[in-house]
């Protein structure tokens, strides 16, 4: 950016650069304040009234989630320019692309109507602020190159002095001394007032304390869905093993004992319950590496996510492209859950989509972990109808995980889901 | 026949060694951990190696790697690995440098002791000892296709038995068939699915797995 013209000392520089970063900044904010958020304020408000008859419906969620970007980028450019952290406010986005519940969800979020103020209120006051510290600048250098010596020759000012030809030499001096002065001001003081705006952008674009309250009560609920469905899985696991493989055991024990006991007698049935002994370890065991399958998957302990969705990949009964680009390991539980949560997305593949092919594509971006499943089937998935895909609706939010479906009837279903995670050591 | 083995579990280690060795199996060593099994194997170069995959330090895939390990160092090294579980992808590196000499099977296989032996001298000469369960994943996933279609069910069968690494002459007794009968059977798979014929059982195997792309 701008280099310490005539500034000697690495002091000078530096506050020369970082006083015109704020200026540009602080441009780039008045251009955007009127220019962007005007008419993305008219326009919210034309769809908003626009919902009666219908137009609006579909209107509305585009320019309201428009809006929203551009408040994104200003939390970003707070955290980014001035340090200042500017928490999201929003509710989380529902799994479905019914338009009405995505009006609903979006209409019924307070920070949507925050964001429509924060519009109002940035236009004059980002516009001002964002001017501010190029202004003192440019106005400063004024002060000392053009308005003394203008002055002298055609009907001119500058700051107090107005006309400078009435203020002779000591309007000359109060030039070079009040320019220099205002200069400097506004390279000292650009930075604060990038910051300044930021403060004003977070009093509205970060969540209130009632959105506190709301992200309070979303943790207990899905505390509590968690709570309830690994007691649920703990109670299945629990009958499976007592109905299953326990049972088998005692089976096999008093096969074992019986063989014993009719071993000198009667060898022949003795040989049989002993085979029979074998058949029902085999199904013990079976039982057992199914069970296992569903708590963890040995695969998903062995080779990370990465390796554990290829496995799943490669046991299906249909071709299934995998890209995963995730340059290093999740934690153990995140893992887990989105291994589970893929490997429902399949399992609703093969059981009800009639497709020729799937893919999966997972990546890590931003903190996030983007899994997106497809296929080419029959469409029509409704997340509200099946209790798999709630399920993993559910387990994904115990991580303020996401899920979105689309599946249009006739295909195809596009299933996105994302879990905010911090990856641990770059795989070797 | 020199055997190595590598089980963690004192109980099944001991188990392993106890059935190899009434089977007239020389049991050169037996390791309980990854490192160990690499240098076991490259030391004492086994006919053949006993390996489970999941081995300390790491608990994950240890004796698989191992297993890899050594044989990148001595190619075609017999190695007959054993695992709780199978899957398909581990099958896929176990067989990837296509040089024969591997079996994949899952514990529980153990128990029909005459077949394991059966598996681990077929891996001992070379052969492929793959694990049904893997087998059949690897055919319900090409079972739409075209070629495997026009199998009969005697045929698929009979594929499957291949797949796994039998000789004509176990899958006859499998089935309760004459030798002459299956090699009708292979004879119709191979031209069905247009693949070279091939005297060579070992190399059947292979490209019976290649093609269902093991």
């Amino acid at each position: 950016m701008a280099n310490g013209r005539g500034v000697g000392n690495d002091g000078g520089t530096e506050l020369v650069r970082l006083g015109m970063l704020a200026a540009l900044r602080g441009l780039t904010q008045a251009v955007l304040a009127p220019a962007a958020g005007i008419p993305l304020l008219v326009l919210s408000v034309v769809s908003l009234a626009l919902i009666p008859i219908g137009v609006g419906v579909f209107l509305a969620p585009v320019t309201l989630l428009a809006v929203r970007t551009l408040a994104n980028q200003q939390r970003a450019w707070a955290a980014e320019w001035s340090g200042v952290s500017v928490p999201l406010p929003y509710r989380p986005e529902p799994a479905t692309s019914n338009p009405l519940r995505r009006l609903g969800w979006l209409l019924r979020d307070p920070a949507t109507w925050r964001d429509l103020l924060w519009l109002l209120v940035n236009a004059p006051v980002g516009l001002l602020l964002g001017l501010l510290p190029a202004m003192l600048v440019v106005y400063g250098v004024e002060g000392v190159l053009v308005a003394p010596w203008l002055g002298q020759v055609i009907f001119y000012g500058w700051g107090p002095f107005w006309p400078l030809d009435d203020w002779g030499l000591a309007g000359i001096a109060g030039c070079l001394v009040l320019g220099p002065v205002m200069a400097v001001a506004g390279l000292r003081y650009g930075p604060a007032l990038v910051r300044a705006h930021a403060l004003v952008n977070r009093s509205l674009l970060a969540p209130t304390r009632g959105a506190l309250a709301e992200r309070v009560r979303e943790l207990t609920e899905t505390r509590a869905q968690t709570v309830d469905a690994s007691a649920a899985e703990l109670r299945r696991i629990e009958r499976d093993l007592h109905d299953g493989a326990q049972a088998r055991l005692v089976a096999l024990s008093m096969n074992i004992g019986l063989a014993e006991e009719l071993m000198k007698h009667d060898p022949e049935t003795a040989a049989m319950l002993l085979a029979e002994a074998r058949s029902a370890s085999g199904q013990a065991l079976t039982e057992l590496r199914d069970l296992v399958r569903g708590i963890h998957p040995p695969v998903l302990a062995e080779r990370g996510l990465d390796g554990a969705v290829r496995a799943l990949a490669l046991s299906l009964p249909l071709p299934v492209d995998v890209r995963i680009d995730v340059p290093g390991r999740a934690e153990a539980p995140v893992e887990t859950a989105a291994y589970f949560a893929v490997a429902e997305m399949l399992a609703n593949v093969v059981k009800h989509s009639d497709a020729r092919r799937a893919w999966i594509q997972i990546e890590h971006d931003r903190g996030r972990l983007l899994m997106i499943v497809g296929d080419d089937g029959t469409g029509g998935a409704d997340p509200a109808a099946g209790s798999g895909m709630r399920g993993i609706e559910r387990r994904l939010a115990a991580f303020d995980g996401t899920m979105a479906v689309t599946s249009p009837p006739g295909g195809p279903t596009i299933v996105t889901m994302e879990l905010p995670c911090a990856l641990s050591s770059p795989k070797i | 026949m020199r055997v190595v083995i590598a089980e963690d579990l004192a109980l099944l280690r001991d188990g392993l060694i106890r059935l190899l060795e009434a089977f007239g199996f020389e049991v050169v060593e037996a390791v309980d951990n990854g490192p160990s099994l690499v240098r076991a194997l490259v030391n004492r170069r086994p006919d053949v190696a006993v390996v489970d995959v999941r081995l300390p330090p790491t608990f994950t895939d240890e004796g698989l790697r191992a297993a890899l390990e050594a044989r990148r160092e001595i190619p075609g090294l017999p190695i007959l690995v054993l695992s709780q579980h199978v899957e398909q992808l581990y099958a896929r590196e176990l067989l990837s440098d296509s040089s024969g000499g591997i079996g994949y099977l899952l514990k529980d296989r153990v128990s029909d002791v005459s077949q394991f032996v059966d598996a681990v001298r077929r891996v001992a000469a070379g052969g492929t000892a793959l694990d049904p369960d893997v087998v059949a994943q690897l055919l319900t996933r090409r079972a739409r296709e075209e070629p495997l279609q026009m199998l009969t069910p005697r045929e698929r069968e009979v594929l499957g038995l291949m797949a796994e690494g039998r000789s004509n002459a176990a899958i006859a007794a499998q089935l309760f068939i004459t030798e002459k009968a299956i090699s009708k059977h292979t004879n119709n798979i191979f031209t069905k699915l247009g693949l070279p014929p091939s005297e060579d059982d070992n190399r059947r195997v292979l490209a019976v797995l290649a093609y269902l792309g093991a």
